[in-house]
């Protein structure tokens, strides 16, 4: 237990000691050497390479300079990610063997270690990490503290103001002080609708029950999205705070975060920090001397896409299989063991801590007219510079993408960007500068969702791609309502049929008329949404849905059935090459014969493209 | 008008109803029929086949009118073209996913996705494409799963796991590949199953269904060495009609026997006079343990669901079970032993059908413990569906039959007996028998009304003779649980306990005929049926079970004293623990 004194001169200590984390000219002779240990550089050796600076500051007697693991930077791409402040140097995609070199020449003789500097747009070095473009145009608020701070240290985190907020409320604030900030601010639900945050909190206030509960969302589970886990990884904190200003705001006692299994590592910091503020006593009883109590649990969820749908969630909470309930009653009526209850979304808590110390002012003047704050994007696909970024509301997609991102790899051109994972749709290129926010998205047919952005350049097909998006449906569909869970499985056919060349001009009505009737019929918005990318994609792209169909033919050559490889004779040399690399052997011609394909025999697997020196073969 | 009415307005008609009512519910009291699947009053209101969307006007999205509760001043269309379009895709993916063989399914004609199609002028389906395929489990002696059938209305899991709690099924997988399932996808033969069969009455397509066994029965009834008896249960009376479109609740006991004897049956008898034998060894074996204290309270034995369900779930209370066989498993005994030596007949030579309105009936059937000198006492158990079965496939009439009586001498029974098919019959009729054996007199006061009526437990202190009797009746596993429970912990101070296990009793068993979920929205099916028998009780002679003159006669000449070394033999059986779960 610590006293509020006590937690107050925690701060200001720890603030003093970690100012050279965000301050360039601070004041001191050490160094920190800061380690992104969010999952993906975790993934590429991070740890070893946290492990082998530890040890060879050891055996050098080096005594001022500390390393720390951090939660992610963003730029997954260039991972592993290592910075040293003050100096903000940023070293990108060190391994576990680049330690030595860097301890040496940055540490210990002052000097950049230039080949691990990272290249921005346009293959320039840069030497720090607020250079870097992919910065530059991000406003970091619910990132705020990933990769500044080390997520399994409480101090650290209230150093940056840590519950802080959570005084303030507490201290000053009456409930609706607290929900009126909330609801001034702007603040939408950032797990996809974008339902208004304030609202949701009145909702749950105003709720009639003895007992009330608030949750959080953390089943992430739109493919190529993190943004969550990596709050989680990187400021598990900032969430165990909102929840519980939360809490004090609607009356709840109580609250549970339910985390998917395959985030390990946002599970393992939860369950630290959960236990840091149990014992600091910001979690328990009569919390910073005053009468709110509130604690909080952790449930695994086991990966099924519809837990994050809320009503699926809570159900899975209780123990039951995960499946949604019909609404109304809205959880905020009838929730956890039907008691009034209040979920939202890791990064909608995110904000919350910040909105109360900067007020609803500061908030609501970052944004657009109806969607104020910030946004993170998961940035992925076809795309440079991909990673975690976050930006004010109303930022355009060419931004994100080609100012941020980087651009398209490969000097390719832009196809589609994905947005709102499987519920989304895509949108093509004369949207790029559309200022996004929740409503600008839903108007050119897709959506927020909880901020998946998967870049796609031209090889991309986008009949194989509204397959892929189905197959994921169909397989996450829970199974519950009929429209979902066997209209998927028509549609998710019907586009087999057409990327197999099996389709007709008569099957793509088919497919509209599906996705109208699941959107409409089906119960929660797994099926409201699941035909999203392929209307979007019929909507902008129908002209391919129907070579597909009529030509049997895939402008991308992705589909493999449609795709048909050929052998120009004016610049086949006759080398045979392809022959020997054909495993099927479907190529003919002997000598120095002009070779030629069987189409009966051939797979399609293009082998014998890549083995062609003279590019003949396409 | 009073102030729990609200107004509203389906399809511009305005329609006054209780607060607290469905849009489905309020629309039928005007003539709208919206189709349903998935729904079954109290026990799934779930709203996931989507059949019975609704637009209801200020309403994001289709409202689900099985639980969309009505409010004033609401406006629901129940027939836009977006409704219609959305409802008939709907009913396209379900079918498109059903095997469809009406002309060789056990519900053909009695289906509601039959109807629904028919409701909706279904021509064709539209989204043909792959269909889940699964084994049939046609294991167990009582129960067939057909899934290629199943609509994943999910009727069986909610009955299995909210009325019964037993819980042997669940949905299991995702998605297109969702199933119900049981523990590990074994047969229901393996798994913590009772056998009651409430899920098939509650399944809206051929996916559940008893175990037919007609076929033997046909062969025996051409085999000439053989004789063929046939008794019947008590409910099953209050119910056949009812597949001859007759009135639920009708009284065709004299049509049925009629049926019976142009069946070509030898004998047709009446296991109410069996539910007489059990009385009197039931009541006998009550008043012994009750002088005797010995492990009380007793609790009835002539459910098979029941029994099965306390063998898997309570063997250490099956003491307190009485050891009195089933009225048709007695019944069996003496027809094999005291009316073969009587009609000189070999013993081996009896074949006895059992109608009964109940499939662990045919689990039972199949016990060893019920069998005597390697023969079981029963033979062939059937349902109350598989006679309609056999005498349509007979080509008769069953409604323009004229009325016939059980055959002699075992066709006598009394009013007692015929209470056995509903709950609290059984308490009722053994109470009757008690007190006048007590006493020692003929008394006037036979009707215990505490031991009536719908409600699942129903509590009582009684006076017998000058005792004051605790009793409990309680139906429908999920009762039975709650009463096991009360038992084993010892908080019971109960004497005698009367259990069944379908809610309602052996009128609402799982072999009964099926009533359709809009069927049971509009007529108290159970009641009904019930009325059915305390009329027949009502208007009985003799009402009493040990006035029975063939239960004298029998007692007399060939049984002695009840719960004597013979009746011992025949008339009482004993019981086994039962794993839940079978491992390979």
């Amino acid at each position: 237990m610590k006293t509020l004194e006590e937690i107050h001169k925690i701060r200001e200590e720890k603030r003093k000691e970690l100012d050279l984390r965000v301050n360039t000219e601070a004041d001191t002779r050490e160094k920190h050497i800061l380690v992104c240990h969010g999952t993906g550089c975790t993934s590429s050796k991070s740890p070893d390479i946290t492990e082998n600076f530890r040890k060879i500051l050891k055996e050098k007697g080096i005594d001022n300079v500390r390393v720390v693991k951090t939660g992610c930077f963003g730029l997954c791409a260039k991972g592993p990610i290592v910075i040293i402040r003050p100096e903000d140097t940023f070293y990108a995609m060190v391994t576990p063997d680049d330690c030595e070199e860097i301890i040496n020449t940055h540490i210990v003789e002052g000097k950049t270690v230039d080949r691990l500097l990272c290249k921005d747009i346009g293959n320039k070095v840069v030497q720090s990490l607020d250079e870097l473009s992919f910065y530059k145009k991000q406003k970091r608020i619910a990132l705020k503290n990933c990769g500044v701070i080390n997520p399994e240290d409480i101090d650290e985190y209230i150093a940056f103001d840590g519950y802080l907020a959570l005084e303030k409320v507490l201290k000053e604030m009456s409930q609706d002080d607290v929900i009126k900030e909330v609801s001034d601010s702007g603040l939408r639900g950032r797990g996809g609708a974008g339902f208004p945050t304030g609202k949701k909190w009145e909702f749950a206030k105003i709720a009639q029950g003895d007992k009330k509960y608030v949750a959080c969302n953390a089943d992430e589970g739109d493919p190529g999205a993190f943004m969550d886990r990596s709050i989680l990884e990187g400021d598990p904190h900032a969430i165990i705070e909102a929840m519980a200003i939360a809490a004090y705001a609607i009356g709840a006692d109580e609250g549970y975060i339910y985390v998917r299994a395959e985030y390990p590592i946002a599970v393992q910091r939860l369950k630290i920090a959960i236990e840091q503020a149990r014992d600091y006593g910001i979690l328990g009883k009569n919390i910073f001397e005053t009468d709110f109590n509130f604690d909080l649990h952790i449930r695994l969820g086991a990966g099924a896409f519809v837990c994050g749908e809320e009503t699926a969630l809570l159900e899975s909470v209780e123990g039951r299989r995960g499946q949604p309930r019909i609404k109304p009653p809205f959880p905020a009526n009838a929730g956890l063991w039907q008691k009034p209850t209040l979920i939202n979304n890791v990064e909608t808590y995110a904000n919350i801590a910040q909105i109360i110390l900067n007020g609803a002012k500061w908030y609501s003047s970052i944004g657009t007219e109806t969607s104020k704050g910030t946004k993170v994007f998961a940035l992925g696909g076809n795309v440079n510079n991909i990673g975690l970024v976050e930006v004010p509301m109303g930022t355009t997609l060419r931004e994100i993408i080609f100012d941020i991102g980087g651009g398209i790899p490969g000097g390719r051109e832009f196809k589609a960007a994905q947005t709102g994972g499987p519920s989304g749709g895509c949108i093509p290129a004369q949207y790029l500068d559309t200022p996004i926010d929740y409503e600008s998205l839903k108007e050119i047919g897709s959506m927020m969702g909880s901020g998946g952005l998967i870049v796609m350049d031209d090889t991309k097909c986008m009949v194989s791609l509204s397959k892929f998006y189905l197959d994921f449906t169909v397989s996450e569909s829970c199974g519950k309502c009929t429209p979902c869970r066997f209209g998927t499985k028509r549609m998710h056919e019907i586009l087999t049929n057409l990327c197999e060349g099996k389709g007709t001009l008569e099957d793509i009505d088919k497919l509209e008329k599906l996705a109208h009737n699941i959107i409409k019929a089906s119960i929660c918005g797994l099926g409201q949404t699941a035909p999203n990318p392929v209307l979007s994609s019929l909507k902008y792209f129908r002209e391919e849905f129907e070579e597909h169909a009529v030509d049997k033919k895939c402008r991308t050559q992705e589909c493999k059935a449609l795709a048909k490889i050929t052998i120009d004779p004016d610049k086949c040399k006759g080398c045979g090459l392809c022959q020997r690399s054909c495993p099927v052997e479907a190529i003919k011609g002997e000598g120095r014969e002009i070779r030629e394909i069987n189409q009966d025999i051939c797979i399609k697997c293009g082998t014998c493209i890549k083995s062609c020196p003279f590019k003949a073969i396409s | 008008m009073s102030e729990n009415l609200v107004t509203l307005t389906i399809d511009g008609i305005e329609v006054k109803a209780k607060q607290g009512t469905t849009i489905l519910e309020a629309a039928r009291t005007v003539g709208i029929d919206i189709p349903t699947l998935c729904f079954l009053k109290e026990i799934n209101e779930v709203g996931e086949c989507r059949m019975c969307i609704v637009e209801v006007e200020g309403m994001r999205g289709f409202a689900t009118s099985c639980i969309q509760k009505v409010a004033d001043g609401m406006i629901v269309h129940t027939n836009t073209p977006a409704v219609v379009d959305a409802r008939k895709v709907v009913l396209d993916l379900i079918l498109s996913n059903h095997k469809i063989d009406c002309l060789k399914c056990v519900r053909s004609g009695n289906c509601e996705l039959q109807k629904v199609s028919k409701q909706m002028n279904v021509q064709d389906i539209e989204f043909t494409g792959e269909m889940k395929h699964h084994e049939i489990d046609d294991k167990s002696p009582s129960i067939v799963r057909d899934f290629d059938k199943c609509i994943l209305c999910g009727r069986c899991v909610a009955t299995c796991k909210k009325v019964q709690e037993i819980g042997a099924i669940e949905r299991s997988n995702r998605g297109f590949e969702t199933c119900i399932s049981t523990v590990g996808g074994k047969s229901l033969n393996d798994v913590n199953c009772t056998f009651c069969g409430q899920c098939i009455m509650n399944c809206p397509t051929g996916a559940l269904h008893e175990k037919e066994t007609i076929d033997e029965v046909w062969e025996k009834l051409r085999d000439p060495e053989t004789t063929v008896i046939v008794q019947t249960a008590p409910a099953v009376r209050a119910s056949i009609g009812e597949e001859f479109d007759m009135q639920i609740g009708t009284n065709a006991e004299g049509k049925m026997v009629a049926a019976l004897k142009r069946l070509g049956f030898d004998k047709v008898f009446d296991t109410n006079t069996g539910a007489d034998f059990t009385i009197m060894e039931e009541a006998n074996e009550f008043i012994k343990r009750f002088k005797e204290n010995d492990t009380m309270p007793m609790i009835t034995s002539c459910c098979p669901g029941w029994v099965k369900y306390a063998e898997m779930n309570y063997p250490e209370l099956l003491p307190h079970l009485s050891s009195c066989k089933s009225p048709h498993e007695m019944f069996g005994a003496l027809l094999k032993s005291y009316y073969a030596e009587k009609e000189k007949i070999d013993p081996k030579n009896i074949y006895v059908v059992s109608v009964m309105p109940c499939i662990a009936k045919k689990f039972e059937g199949k016990r060893e413990e019920l069998s005597n000198d390697g023969m079981q006492d029963v033979d062939n158990v059937i349902t109350t569906r598989e006679l309609a079965r056999m005498i349509k496939q007979a080509n008769i009439d069953l409604a323009k039959l004229p009325d016939e009586k059980f055959d002699d001498p075992m066709g006598e029974a009394t009013g007692a007996a015929a209470i056995f098919g509903t709950t609290g019959g059984v308490m009722e009729a053994a109470l009757r028998t008690a007190q006048d054996v007590l006493t020692g007199k003929d008394l006037k006061e036979i009707d215990f009304e505490a031991v009536r009526g719908k409600k699942g437990i129903k509590r009582a202190t009684v006076e017998v003779a000058g005792k004051t009797l605790k009793i409990v009746v309680a139906s429908g596993l999920g009762n039975a649980h709650k009463i096991m429970e009360e038992i084993k912990s010892g908080k019971a101070d109960y004497q005698f306990v009367e259990i069944m296990a379908c809610p309602g009793g052996c009128i609402m068993g799982g072999g009964q005929s099926i009533k359709s979920a809009k069927t049971r929205l509009d007529h108290d099916v159970r009641k009904l049926r019930a009325d059915c028998l305390y009329t027949i009780d009502e208007k009985s002679a003799i009402r009493k079970s040990h006035e029975n003159p063939v239960l004298k006669k029998i007692y007399k000449d060939y049984l002695g004293e009840p719960l004597g070394e013979r009746a011992h033999h025949l008339l009482h059986t004993h019981y086994v623990q039962r794993e839940k779960y079978k491992l390979d």
